[in-house]
Formats: C-alpha cells, sequence, structure tokens
C-alpha cells in the first residue's frame, strides 16, 4: 500500500470534488447508485507534474506529465458538444468524428537505453507511434483510420499521412485498451509506426498549443526546444482514453494526457559536471503554476538520497509512491503554494551529485538486430533478458515487418539457455507483397535469469525502381518490436487508484498486487535492399557515346578520308644552305 | 479700416472652412491607396527542394523568407511551407532545434514558433503541382492546402539546385519550367490568384520564368541563364554554407521593411547587384498589369486584413437543447465500468483453436513440418486467395 507521508493539507471539500481513476472493486461488480447531487455540471480538471529522476550514469531524466479531464460522454444519445473549456477543440472534434474510444500517439526523438537508465514511466518506440481503439459501432475501420492518419498529420505538423496498409497492423493480442470498457473485439485496433519520423520544434509547437495554459504558465514554460533537443531522448505523446468520471465509476470521462519525457546528457547538455539545476536542464526556472490547474507539483526521486546527491532548495514535503514494482520516496514542490517560490518568487532545484551508486538491474530487457551478410539473405534476432533471480514470467511479443523482408517463418527458433521454448501462442499472419506487412505475435514464457532469442530468417525483396525513396542507400527501416510483459514486482502493488496518487503512477491500470505491466520496445532495425544504381542512365548514355564515337567515327574515318604524301621539312641548316643555293642559281640540296 | 478688417474676416473665414475640406481630401486619397491594389488576403507558398546535410543553404534560405512574411503579418494558417530535409534536429547539427543564416550564430530563423507543413519526403513535384492547382485527396487537412481565392496575392518562393529550365527535387525528380508554367495557368483559369510574385533563387533561374504566359504574375530571379548563383558565407562551426547571396542579401533588404512601409517593387529589383551577387539578379514584370513602382513590397510579404465596422446587431440563437443530467434515479442498478486486463495469458492462449496456425510455405518444404504445438508449416497446394481476418483455411506466405 502507498500511504502519502506528511501529505499536504488539502481542503476537502476539494479532495471530494475531484474527479480521478476507478476505485476497482473485485468482489462485487455492480453497485446501487445514492441519489448524486442534482447540480453536477460539467467538471473540467487539469493537472500538472514534472518528475525528476537523477540517473546513476550522471545523466538525468524529467518527465512531463499534463493531464486534462473532460467530463463529457457524446456517445450518448442527444449530446451534442459545442463547449470545450480546457480539452483542445481539434483533439474533440476528431474524437467525435471518427468514433474513436482510446488514441496513443507518440513521437520519439533517440532510444531509450533500458539498461543504463531503468524503465521509463511512460515506454514510446524512436520515430512516430500511433495505435487507436475505434468503437464497435464504426463499419468502415480502415476508411476512418486513413481519414485519422491525415487529420493528425495536419495537427501535429508530422508526415503521419505515410501511415497505410502497408505499415498498419491489427494486433491479436498486444495492445489492449487502457482504458475503461468490457469488449476487446481486436477487429477495431490499429497499430502503425513509422520509425524513420523525426521530431522537432515543429511537433513541439502543436503539442504545447493543446495544453490549456499553452507555454506560457505553470510547467509547461520550461519547455524550450533548444534545451529538449539536445539531449538523448526526446518523446512526446498524446494519450486519449475514457476513465471513471469519480470514485463509483458509473460513467465515462474523457482523460487526456500529454506526456513529455527526456534525458539530458551528463556530456553534452551538462558539460561533464554532475550537478543539474532546472536552469541547466531547461534555460527557465519556475515563477508560477497555471492558474487554470487544480495540481501542480514537481516530484523529485530522493530514494538514493542522501548518499548519492543532494538537493536544494529543502521540502519538507515527501510522498512515496510504487511505481514500476518498487517503492520510491519524492520530495514534492507543490506551485499552487507562494512559499515554494521562495523570497525571489522563482523556483530553481539544485541537485549536486555526491557519490556513484549502482543500479539496480531491470528485470526486462530485450534488444534486436539484424545478423547475415550479402544483400539477399538475413536473419533478425530478438534477444529477451529475464533478469529475476527465480520467477519466471510470460511476454507477449509483437513483431511487425515490412513486406519487403520476406521473411521464412520456417526458420523461426525460440531458444532459452540453449534448450527450444515452444510459445504457448502463436499468431502469424502473413505478408502480401505493396499491401500487408507480417504481424507475428508470440507468448513466450521466459525462465528465471535467462536469455531468451528468437531468429527468424528472411530474403530481401527487389524493389520497383518508383517505390525508392530519395535516399535509398541510407536504407530502410524497420519497426521497434514490442514486449509486453507483466513482471513480478518487489513491493506490493496498490489496485486501489486513489484521488491524490500522482499522476505518474496511475497511467497503466493495476489489477493485481504482484505484478506490473510493462511494454519494452526494442531498436528499430536499418536494412539495406539490394539498390540499382540510379546514376546508371547517366553512365549508359556516357559510355553508348564513347563507344559509338570511338567506333563508328574510327570506321568513317578510314572509309572516307583520302590520305595524300607530304613532303619532309628540312632542318634549318640545310634550308638555309638550299636559300643561298637558289640566289646562286644552283641545284637544291633534298 | 472697416475694408481691411472685412478682407481679414473673409480671409479668415475661408481658411476655416477649407481646413476640414483639406482634411476630408487627405482621408479621401488615403481610403482610396488602401483599396486600389484590388487583394484582400495574403497567402505564401515556401519551398525548398534539396535534402541532404550540405544543402543545410537552402533550408536556411527558405526559413529566413518564412520569417520575414510571418513578421510582417502572414499567419501560419496562410502560409504552406515546405522543407525537403530535416536540419533543425539533424543528428549533424552541433546546435540543435536551429537553423542559423548570419556566421557565428547570429541570427537563428527556425526560432520557437515553426510550423512545417510538408517535410521530408513529402516534398515533391506532385504534391508541389497539386498545392498549388488545389487538386488533393479530401483527407487532407486545411494547414497543408493553399485556400487561396481571386482576390488572394500569393508569394511563391523556391530554392534549391536548378539548371536551365528545370528545377531539381531531392535529387531525384524535376519540375520544368513549362510545367510551372501550365500550373499557374491553371491557377488563372480557376481563379486562383489575383496577382503572384514569384521568387527563384537556383543556378540559372531566370529559366524558369521564360515561359510563363498567364496575366498578372511577376518574376525574380537570382541569376539568368548561365550563370551560377552563390552561396554566401560557411560557417566553421556548423561547417557548411549558411546561405545564398541572393537571399541574403533578400533577407537584409526585408529586416528594413515593417508593415507600415512604402518600398515599393522597384526597391526590390535593386537587391543584390551585380557587385554582390557575382551573378546578375533577373526579373520579370511584363505580364503585371501595375506598373511596378507603385506595387508595395507589403502587397505579396504583408498580410491585408480589410475590417468593416458595422453598427447592427445580431441576435445569435442557440440551437441547442440543455445538457441532459448525468445523475442517476434512486434504487436503479448500474454496473460500475472496470478496466481491461492488460496481458490476460489465459485468454490469450485459448483465443483461437490450432486449425487457424496452419502455414504454407511455397519453395522450402516438401512435407508438413511442425513448428510448435500449434503451428504447422506444409507446402501450398491452392493458389492465394486475399483474406483479411484469421480464417480457418492455410494462410500462404507473401513471395
Amino acid at each position: 500500500d502507498s500511504d502519502p507521508v506528511g501529505f499536504d493539507s488539502l481542503d476537502l471539500n476539494e479532495r471530494r470534488g475531484r474527479s480521478t481513476d476507478a476505485e476497482l472493486d473485485r468482489r462485487d461488480g455492480t453497485r446501487t447508485s445514492e441519489a448524486l447531487t442534482p447540480a453536477a455540471a460539467a467538471r473540467d480538471e487539469f493537472q500538472e507534474e514534472l518528475v525528476i529522476r537523477p540517473l546513476h550514469s550522471g545523466d538525468i531524466y524529467a518527465s512531463f506529465q499534463f493531464r486534462t479531464l473532460w467530463d463529457t460522454d457524446f456517445l450518448q444519445e442527444g449530446q451534442k458538444v459545442s463547449h470545450y473549456r480546457l480539452f483542445p477543440k481539434s483533439l474533440g472534434q476528431v474524437l467525435s468524428k471518427f468514433s474513436v474510444r482510446e488514441l496513443h500517439i507518440s513521437f520519439t526523438q533517440g532510444f531509450w537505453r533500458t539498461m543504463q537508465w531503468g524503465q521509463p514511466f511512460i515506454p514510446s518506440p524512436p520515430g512516430a507511434e500511433l495505435w487507436v481503439w475505434f468503437h464497435d459501432t464504426v463499419s468502415d475501420v480502415d476508411g476512418n483510420w486513413k481519414e485519422l492518419t491525415n487529420v493528425l498529420s495536419g495537427i501535429f505538423c508530422a508526415s503521419l499521412n505515410f501511415i497505410d496498409l502497408t505499415n498498419t497492423v491489427q494486433p491479436s493480442a498486444s495492445f489492449k485498451p487502457l482504458g475503461l470498457g468490457n469488449a476487446t473485439d481486436h477487429r477495431f485496433l490499429r497499430y502503425a509506426t513509422l520509425p524513420r519520423e523525426i521530431v522537432c520544434t515543429e511537433n513541439l509547437t502543436p503539442w504545447k498549443k493543446l495544453l490549456p495554459c499553452g507555454s506560457k504558465a505553470g510547467l509547461a514554460v520550461l519547455l524550450k526546444s533548444e534545451k529538449l533537443f539536445h539531449s538523448s531522448f526526446h518523446s512526446q505523446a498524446v494519450h486519449i482514453r475514457p476513465v471513471c468520471q469519480d470514485e463509483q465509476c458509473t460513467s465515462k470521462a474523457w482523460e487526456l494526457r500529454q506526456t513529455l519525457n527526456v534525458v539530458f546528457d551528463l556530456y553534452t547538455a551538462g558539460q561533464g559536471k554532475k550537478e543539474w539545476s532546472l536552469f541547466k536542464m531547461f534555460s527557465r526556472t519556475l515563477t508560477e503554476a497555471c492558474p487554470l490547474a487544480t495540481s501542480s507539483k514537481v516530484y523529485v526521486d530522493i530514494t538514493d538520497n542522501p548518499e548519492l546527491f543532494e538537493l536544494s532548495p529543502a521540502t519538507p514535503l515527501l510522498s512515496q509512491a510504487v511505481v514500476l514494482g518498487d517503492r520510491r520516496t519524492y520530495s514534492v514542490y507543490d506551485l499552487s503554494r507562494a512559499e515554494t517560490f521562495g523570497q525571489l518568487r522563482s523556483l530553481n532545484l539544485l541537485l549536486r551529485w555526491k557519490g556513484d551508486g549502482e543500479m539496480l538491474r531491470p528485470l526486462l530487457h530485450a534488444e534486436r538486430y539484424v545478423a547475415g551478410f550479402g544483400l539477399q539473405t538475413g536473419e533478425i534476432h530478438t534477444v529477451i533478458y529475464n533478469n529475476h533471480p527465480y520467477r519466471a514470467f510470460p511476454v507477449l511479443l509483437m513483431d511487425s515487418v515490412p513486406w519487403y523482408l520476406q521473411l521464412y517463418i520456417h526458420t523461426l527458433t525460440v531458444t532459452s539457455k540453449s534448450r527450444d521454448n515452444k510459445p504457448s501462442y502463436i499468431h502469424y499472419q502473413p505478408a502480401k507483397d505493396r499491401h500487408r506487412p507480417h504481424l507475428l505475435e508470440m507468448l513466450i514464457q521466459l525462465p528465471p535469469h535467462s536469455m531468451t532469442e528468437v531468429t527468424v530468417q528472411f530474403e530481401r525483396a527487389l524493389l520497383k525502381w518508383t517505390e525508392y525513396t530519395p535516399d535509398p542507400n541510407h536504407g530502410f527501416y524497420v519497426g521497434s518490436s514490442v514486449v509486453s510483459a507483466l513482471v513480478p514486482s518487489m513491493v506490493a502493488m496498490n489496485t486501489n487508484f486513489t484521488q491524490d496518487q500522482p499522476l505518474f503512477s496511475s497511467f497503466v491500470p493495476v489489477k493485481e498486487e504482484s505484478s506490473y505491466f510493462v511494454r519494452v520496445y526494442t531498436e528499430p532495425l536499418l536494412v539495406n535492399l539490394p539498390t540499382p544504381d540510379f546514376s546508371m542512365p547517366y553512365n549508359v548514355i556516357c559510355l553508348t557515346c564513347t563507344v559509338v564515337a570511338v567506333g563508328y567515327g574510327s570506321f568513317y574515318n578510314l572509309l572516307t578520308r583520302t590520305f595524300q604524301v607530304d613532303e619532309p621539312s628540312l632542318p634549318l641548316a640545310k634550308r638555309l644552305a638550299n636559300l643561298i643555293r637558289r640566289i646562286r642559281g644552283v641545284p637544291l640540296l633534298t | 479700416m472697416d475694408y481691411y478688417n472685412l478682407l481679414t474676416t473673409c480671409a479668415f473665414i475661408h481658411l476655416l472652412v477649407s481646413i476640414p475640406y483639406a482634411y476630408s481630401n487627405y482621408v479621401e486619397n488615403k481610403a482610396g491607396q488602401f483599396f486600389s491594389s484590388g487583394h484582400t488576403n495574403n497567402w505564401a507558398v515556401l519551398v525548398c527542394t534539396s535534402r541532404f546535410w550540405f544543402n543545410y543553404r537552402h533550408v536556411a534560405n527558405t526559413l529566413s523568407v518564412y520569417r520575414s512574411v510571418k513578421r510582417l503579418g502572414i499567419p501560419d494558417s496562410h502560409i504552406v511551407l515546405m522543407l525537403a530535409d530535416d536540419m533543425a534536429c539533424n543528428y549533424r547539427n552541433p546546435k540543435p532545434a536551429t537553423v542559423f543564416s548570419h556566421k557565428n550564430m547570429e541570427l537563428n530563423v527556425y526560432g520557437d514558433d515553426v510550423e512545417v507543413d510538408y517535410r521530408g519526403y513529402e516534398v515533391t513535384v506532385e504534391n508541389f503541382l497539386r498545392v498549388l492547382t488545389g487538386r488533393l485527396p479530401p483527407s487532407t487537412p486545411r494547414s497543408k492546402r493553399l485556400l487561396s481565392d481571386d482576390r488572394s496575392n500569393i508569394l511563391i518562393y523556391l530554392t534549391g539546385h536548378g539548371g536551365n529550365g528545370f528545377l531539381k527535387f531531392q535529387d531525384s525528380e524535376e519540375i520544368s519550367n513549362m510545367e510551372l508554367a501550365d500550373a499557374f495557368e491553371q491557377m488563372w483559369q480557376k481563379r486562383r490568384y489575383n496577382e503572384l510574385l514569384f521568387i527563384i533563387d537556383t543556378c540559372q533561374g531566370a529559366s524558369m520564368y521564360e515561359r510563363f504566359y498567364s496575366p498578372n504574375l511577376m518574376a525574380l530571379a537570382s541569376s539568368q541563364v548561365g550563370e551560377d548563383s552563390l552561396s554566401h558565407q560557411p560557417d566553421l562551426a556548423i561547417g557548411v554554407h549558411l546561405m545564398d547571396k541572393y537571399t541574403f542579401y533578400l533577407l537584409e533588404f526585408l529586416e528594413e521593411v515593417h508593415p507600415a512601409s512604402q518600398a515599393n517593387m522597384n526597391d526590390l529589383f535593386k537587391v543584390c547587384p551585380q557587385s554582390q551577387c557575382v551573378s546578375t539578379p533577373g526579373h520579370r514584370t511584363d505580364l503585371f498589369q501595375r506598373n511596378p513602382g507603385s506595387v508595395l513590397i507589403t502587397d505579396f510579404f504583408g498580410s491585408v486584413r480589410k475590417v468593416e465596422i458595422t453598427k447592427d446587431t445580431i441576435n445569435l440563437t442557440s440551437s441547442l437543447k440543455p445538457l441532459i443530467q448525468r445523475s442517476g434515479s434512486g434504487d436503479m442498478q448500474i454496473e460500475s465500468l472496470t478496466y481491461v486486463d492488460q496481458l490476460p495469458v489465459a485468454e490469450i492462449i485459448h483465443q483461437l483453436t490450432p486449425d487457424q496456425f496452419l502455414v504454407c510455405s511455397r519453395r522450402w518444404t516438401e512435407q508438413s513440418v511442425r513448428v510448435s504445438p500449434s503451428v504447422y508449416v506444409q507446402p501450398c497446394e491452392k493458389p492465394p486467395y486475399v483474406d483479411s481476418s484469421p480464417s480457418h483455411a492455410p494462410l500462404c506466405c507473401g513471395g
């Protein structure tokens, strides 16, 4: 159980008025509802938080979460929404027009290094990733999907319109909905990833505009692109899902979570000094909370304090939370209170490293690489590590490979500890050239303290010359594999969602105490396909013209040129002698 | 004495009467000037056609024109910005999220507020022509469309590598001057512009406007046929050339222009003479109906907002019903909603029957091979057929 220690005192009315995630009751699914207060006007809510976690390598991990709760359910009959207060109108219109039940989109630059940094709060693969659950009232899911990707490409200034049927898959067991709901018919799920997608200021600008306070007040003033993109890892995401409106969980409300995870590198952004402050990370300090926010907090992970680092300014507020299977202690800075900002009216946290420490090895870790040589065949290896000393647990591996890498599924092998490990569930949908990618999903039981290797051979296809990108020698990307797992937890997880739980620990719903759900993404692959020489036509013309000129020209000259005997020229001495002889009238020399 | 007094009073009265008359004349002149250009809105299409890090200067060119155009008033919704490659967040950029136009990193033209509409592989000849002519697929978002009408003044700026009669897009395709002229003619026939200013900064840029034949077009180029446009200065920290000469001096000229300035097109033609640019900039005004001296720079680079003040009142009637109260009544049993199990192992294992894991391989197997307890691979006997959902028949591998 997580009990907040030294909790800040809140008005009781305020606490009751907040509606957050469900309080799960496993004993009986139905409840009698008491007569609710008649004046239940729509209550939108906005919360923001920043979590700073110092990493053992000297890097620092900052995670922003902005949560907007929109108290409406426009799928009810007779409801027509036209009033948007905190929820952005552009996304609200998208949800209603395309009958979206859940939407998750993320843009990431860089790769999350699990072995050095631990597990992120919200994982994401490199590039862009979009997965959507539609309502079961939708008749043409593919049509809605296509239009949705176009609309989102306009909203986020990204080339999401490249998502089409050749890179969309329909997972059969992964990516269950993260929001409320019963039926999960996977025909209404679509998943696509664009590993080549770049993230830059033009994606951050519209993302910031979705926030109620924009980037003018609150935690969002720290989001300056020149510092955010000068980092090892940058990921911004939008997650929309239905959640419980209140504790009884009898009706739904929409939740919009905007998350931004960034890891600043010690050497590039930190200039080699193991000392971080808000000003050094973001070139800004905090001056006020967003006026529209009901809660605005900064959490600093001090579990390894005081051996690892020291934190200033000190704060009396502490909070404990169980997140990712571990109990962590956090210092809390509440921005809605004026005394947090001190005399200077600005808050600048300073973390100074004092010693080195060892990081706990993460329990689940995955890698992926291409083996083989040449441009005809290859082999994809996916390696999954289970670092738990005595517990085995199942993982669901989902692989989506583009059609131009033709997989030979009969060569698929799964080995753990150099023995065959048969998956308990396999779903394979083969690719169709230029229509559909490969989809491979397997449920594998990982033995404790082991390495599991999944290998499959493939052959590279030769594309048509119009299908190559303008820079084909760069290579072609294959999206990350997704490993979803229920990892045994060292500490009992909290299954009751209380209202005061920090946002970073309440993202994934927890159903049982002994394990937590985690998703790990592997590296994307960069594969060279046999590429023709596109300068070939130019070279062919040069070569042909040279051959024609030399061959035909010589032949023509031989046929049409006439030869005449030419008098050889005499040396200078003889020419002078001839001149004198001509004057004398004597015959000339030859 | 009397006569003298009469004269002064007459002169005084005459003066009093003529002052308001002169003032209204002045106002009428100003109003006349305000409405003389004939356009009501401004659009800009700014295209950079080059890929790869060493073409950094083309992206900087386009972004500096974008910056000037935004500064002079055209909003993002009226600008279609197409950048063929990403320089700001490129891994080779020593200062991420910045694109500089002056050496020693003086001016960051990328800024904090940029919105790129077409980027990367989307910048193709086809997409460019579709944006100009408006023939886009129906699901294209508004920010990617050029929604101009017959009273729009459009600024089109192209930069990249070009030659005599063509402009290269991303090193893999070209647009010819004839295609461009035909696209403008389509725009004229569809009444998609009032006046159009076309600026191009490439080698032999003047060849691109030679074939124009539609009315109300004015064109500027950075070099004549047979000449190369040169780049301006390299920055040793970034390692590439930052800007082209013509656009560098154009940016300097535009930095002096403010939304109320009276600079006209003749000043624009004088930007970057041969002494500074080494190439000879050219221009073409024969298709333009007005005198270039009377055309303001802000007619194309700035944005005109015509405001009509009205004193009438309009009644807004609400056609929406009030929100239905969400409270339940009395002792009704309402099910409480729950979250879905993220990894229901038992459910997944029993999800599909083993029949559906029959996979057939065309090449490698002679007989059935069992890969796993529920996956069998057998040789294909029947030709493949399309299916979009897991079914009971054998599935064929792609090939």
